[in-house]
This record gives structure tokens, sequence and C-alpha cells, in this order.
């Protein structure tokens, strides 16, 4: 209890005085996360209009697939990016593992089949209502695209914010590819995981306030979202 | 483009016969009012003349080919579709859609909002207004491109009578400035107002097609004479 009690003190102090290596790792944490969510963002937007909007050959393939990637546990994940990017491995020659870039790959494996999905599904409402009106205009393929990329914007956020909440939180898949390397590819998951095990309370209590104030912001941000949305504020 | 010619016309979703079979010729000019007991196909037909909806059958041709008559045309649906942006971006979406620039349209789109009484809403959200104003919102941005042909789903359907009456005036006034308009009703207070020409449907069916004065002094069908009459058409 009074390990406990000390740890909380610590974390306190070291999160008010911006300890070191809490900010490395939790810019790190962000670096990772931002890029695999832009990365994620850039391929399943535009697929989930795509798939909202044309009636395509594999439409139904390519959404049953994305619905079982979703389920596929992250270290899983991790294995075969592992698999992947080992010497031995087809990709092994760039190098890659251990490094972040491998952590990103990882990720944007994790969270592109949800964000696609979260999209679609809000893309395929939007496109109902607008289907008549914007057939009856002549629009081009592309044209409804943009228009529902555009018009659908804050639940494509709402989306991506879910694709970031998960990536942000994840910890096998990372840790399985980024090998947890302190100054090199450590984040918040791996670090709180590593501090844990190590008895070392203040410094995993401390990375753990800084993943909650995270995902208490993506929340919150979800649901002013969807407010400003049902209210028309924008 | 006129005149306007549907061939052996049909319609049907999931084997199921919805219109048809139907031949009609519309000429320039004038307002043509489809009227008819609720599901007599009114909506199928305007939808199958503008080309929105598959036909089992026949054929609806120009005396302009088929993608210059499309072009020039526009649809007003009975319930009018808003895109989740504000007033005067809903007006100025067709023509940015065919290419006008951003700064010109903006301006044709403020002028028709002054004209349609909504200059004072101009930048609010559209699916958050009345529905009389949605409805003027939408003739506006039909006829902004100044289409040839212009078809109406009962436009005034759920409106009090000074919306009704701001409606029929910019009806009347686009009819002037070289607009041929088909539009359907079931106000036969309406119909005397502006129909030009009558078109009777049953049962998917045209019962009869006439002139209005015609149409309304000597019914030309039993079922015509029944709905004018005010007894209820099966
Ligand atoms: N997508 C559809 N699926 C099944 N039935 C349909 C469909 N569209 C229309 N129908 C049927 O076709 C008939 C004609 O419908 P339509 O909407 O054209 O009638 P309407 O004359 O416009 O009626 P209202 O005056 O109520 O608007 C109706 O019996 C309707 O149920
Ligand atoms: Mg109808």
């Amino acid at each position: 209890m009074n390990d406990l009690w000390n740890g909380i003190q610590q974390a306190i102090w070291l999160t008010l005085t911006l300890d070191a290596d809490l900010v490395e790792i939790s810019l790190r944490s962000l670096r990772v996360t931002l890029s695999a969510l832009f990365v994620s963002c850039l391929i399943a937007l535009p697929l989930a209009a795509i798939l909202a909007v044309r009636r395509f050959k594999y439409r139904r393939l390519i959404i049953s697939t994305l619905n079982a990637l979703m389920g596929l546990p992250p270290v899983v994940v991790g294995l075969i990016v592992y698999i992947l990017l080992s010497r031995s491995g087809p990709f092994g020659v760039l190098g890659l593992l251990f490094t972040t870039h491998a952590m990103v790959i990882a990720q944007v494996i994790i969270i592109t089949p949800l964000i696609t999905s979260i999209a679609h599904q809000s893309l395929r409402e939007l496109w109902s209502e607008y289907h008549d009106l914007l057939i009856s205009m002549n629009t081009s393929k592309w044209q409804r695209i943009k228009t529902l990329l555009w018009d659908g914007r804050r639940a494509l956020m709402t989306a991506s914010l879910a694709g970031f909440g998960r990536a942000i939180g994840e910890v096998g898949a990372i840790m399985i590819v980024g090998g947890n390397i302190d100054h090199a590819t450590r984040v918040l998951t791996t670090a709180i995981s590593l501090e844990t095990s190590k008895g070392d309370f203040a410094l995993a209590l401390a990375l753990g306030f800084v993943l909650i104030t995270l995902a208490l912001a993506v929340n919150f941000t979800t649901h002013w979202l969807g407010r400003t949305e049902r209210e028309g504020r924008w | 483009m006129f005149p306007m010619n549907a061939c052996n016309l049909s319609v049907k979703v999931r084997q199921k016969h919805i219109i048809g079979p139907i031949n009609l010729t519309i000429s320039e000019g004038g307002i043509t009012v489809l009227m008819g007991p609720n599901g007599a196909g009114k909506t199928t037909l305007l939808k199958a003349l503008h080309g929105i909806i598959r036909l089992a059958n026949g054929q609806v041709t120009f005396a302009t080919p088929a993608k210059t008559a499309q072009e020039q045309q526009s649809f007003v649906f009975q319930s009018p579709i808003m895109l989740r942006r504000s007033v005067l971006e809903n007006l100025a979406y067709p023509l940015v859609i065919n290419r006008q620039d951003k700064q010109s349209a903006m301006e044709r789109a403020q002028t028709w909002a002054t004209k349609i009484g909504l200059s004072a809403h101009m930048d609010r959200p559209a699916p958050f207004l009345s529905g009389g104003e949605k409805q003027k919102i939408a003739l506006a941005r039909a006829l902004i491109t100044s289409p040839k042909l212009l078809f109406l789903d009962e436009p005034t359907a759920s409106l009090d009578g000074a919306a009704t009456v701001e409606i029929e005036a910019l009806l009347s006034e686009a009819q002037s400035t070289g607009t041929t308009i088909i539009m359907s009703t079931h106000n036969i207070g309406q119909a005397r107002r502006m129909a030009s020409r009558v078109l009777f449907m049953k049962d998917g069916q045209i019962d009869a097609h006439s002139a209005a004065n015609a149409f309304f002094d000597t019914p030309p069908t039993d079922a015509a004479q029944k709905f004018i009459a005010g007894d209820i058409v099966l």
C-alpha cells in the first residue's frame, strides 16, 4: 500500500516536472501513432467513400475482408509483421525491424480496417441521404466521393479518433516489432509494461496518466464532434 | 431539346410492375401537372422521365443527345434533400459541380438566397431550416442552372398558404423565362392555377392527358371526373 502511495506521489512529481524520460516516451508514442494514423486515413477514408458510392465486383469481398481483419488480434499482426521484416523475411533487406517504422507499419495494419469500417458505415448513411440528388445532378464518381468525404468530415474525424485510440493504447504488436528499445522504440504502453514488471510504479503511473489524458481527450473530442453535428453548429 | 418522348416506358421493382407501358410526348413550354391518387406512380414516372431509375422497358428520348438533355434538367424531390452545408453552399453546389468558379457561383447563390427571402439565413446549415425554407432552397438550387426542363414532385405538399404562393410565383417566373415544367401535385387548386396540361395517372397508367381547361371543364375519363369532384378514386 505504501509502495503504491509513494508511486503515485512520485508519478505526480514526474509529470509536473516534465521528466525527460516521460516526455521523450510520450512524444515518441505520439509521433508513431500520428504517423500511423496519417497513413491509415490516406488509405481508409477514400476506400470507405468508394465502398459507399460504387457498386463493383469485389465490394462485398473487400468489406468482409476488412471485418475479418478488424477481428485480428494485434499480437498476431505483430507476429506477421515481425516475420515479414525479420532478416530472413521478404522485406528483411530494408532493415526495418526494431525501428519505429516497423511499429508504424503494425499500427497501420491494425487500425486501417477499423477506420475504414466505421467511416464506411457513416458514409453509407450519408450516401443514401444524398443518392437521388447527386445522381440527378449528373455528378461524376469523383465529385460524389469528394462531396461525401467533405460533408461527412465530422464522422470521418470520429472514425480517425477511434483509430488513434486503438493505436496509442496498443501494446502487443509494437512490443514484438519495436522491441521496446530504450531511447529508440520505447513508447507509452511498452514502457508501462516494462516499468510495472520491474516494480517501478512511479514512471509506470506517470506514463499511465499521459495515456489516460490522451484517451480522455479523444473521448471528449468525439463527443463534441457528435454534438456539433446534431445541433448543426458548423 | 424538345419534344421529350417516352416510348413504351415501364418500370419494375424486384419483378413487381410499378408503371407502364407509358407513351407520352411533352413539347416545349408550359406546365404539365401530374395528378392521381397515392401510389398511382407519379413519383416513379417523374424519376423515370428524368432518367434516375432503371427502366424495365422502353426509352425516353429528346431532340438533343441524351447527355446534353440530361445536363439541362433539374429535379426537386418530394422531401427536399439538403446537403449538410450552409444555405449558400447548397445553392452554389450545382454551379460548382459544373465547374463554375467559386466566386461567381457564390454571387449567384447570394442573389438566389435573397430572391427566396433567406438572405438572413445564408450561412446557416440548411438541414436545420424549416420544411418550407428547405423546399424553397431545393427549388432555387434546381433553378440556379436555368434548366430547360424542371421536374417537381409535390413541391408544396406540406407547406402553408404563404409558402405555397411563393413557390408558385417562382415556378411561374421560371416558366416564363423558358423552363418547361413537369410537376406532380395532390392540390387540385394548384393544378387549376398552374397547369397548362394535365396528366392524370391511375394504377401505373396514364388515364387521361389533356389541356388543363379541357381537363377541368369536361374531365375525359370517369376516374378523372370523380377525382376532380373530390370523390375518392381507388
Ligand atoms: N422501390 C420500390 N419498391 C417497391 N415498391 C415501390 C417502390 N417504388 C415505388 N413502389 C410502388 O409503386 C407504386 C407507385 O409509387 P409512387 O411513389 O410512384 O406513387 P405516387 O403516385 O408518387 O404516390 P404518392 O402520391 O403517395 O406520392 C406504389 O404502389 C409503391 O408502393
Ligand atoms: Mg409520390
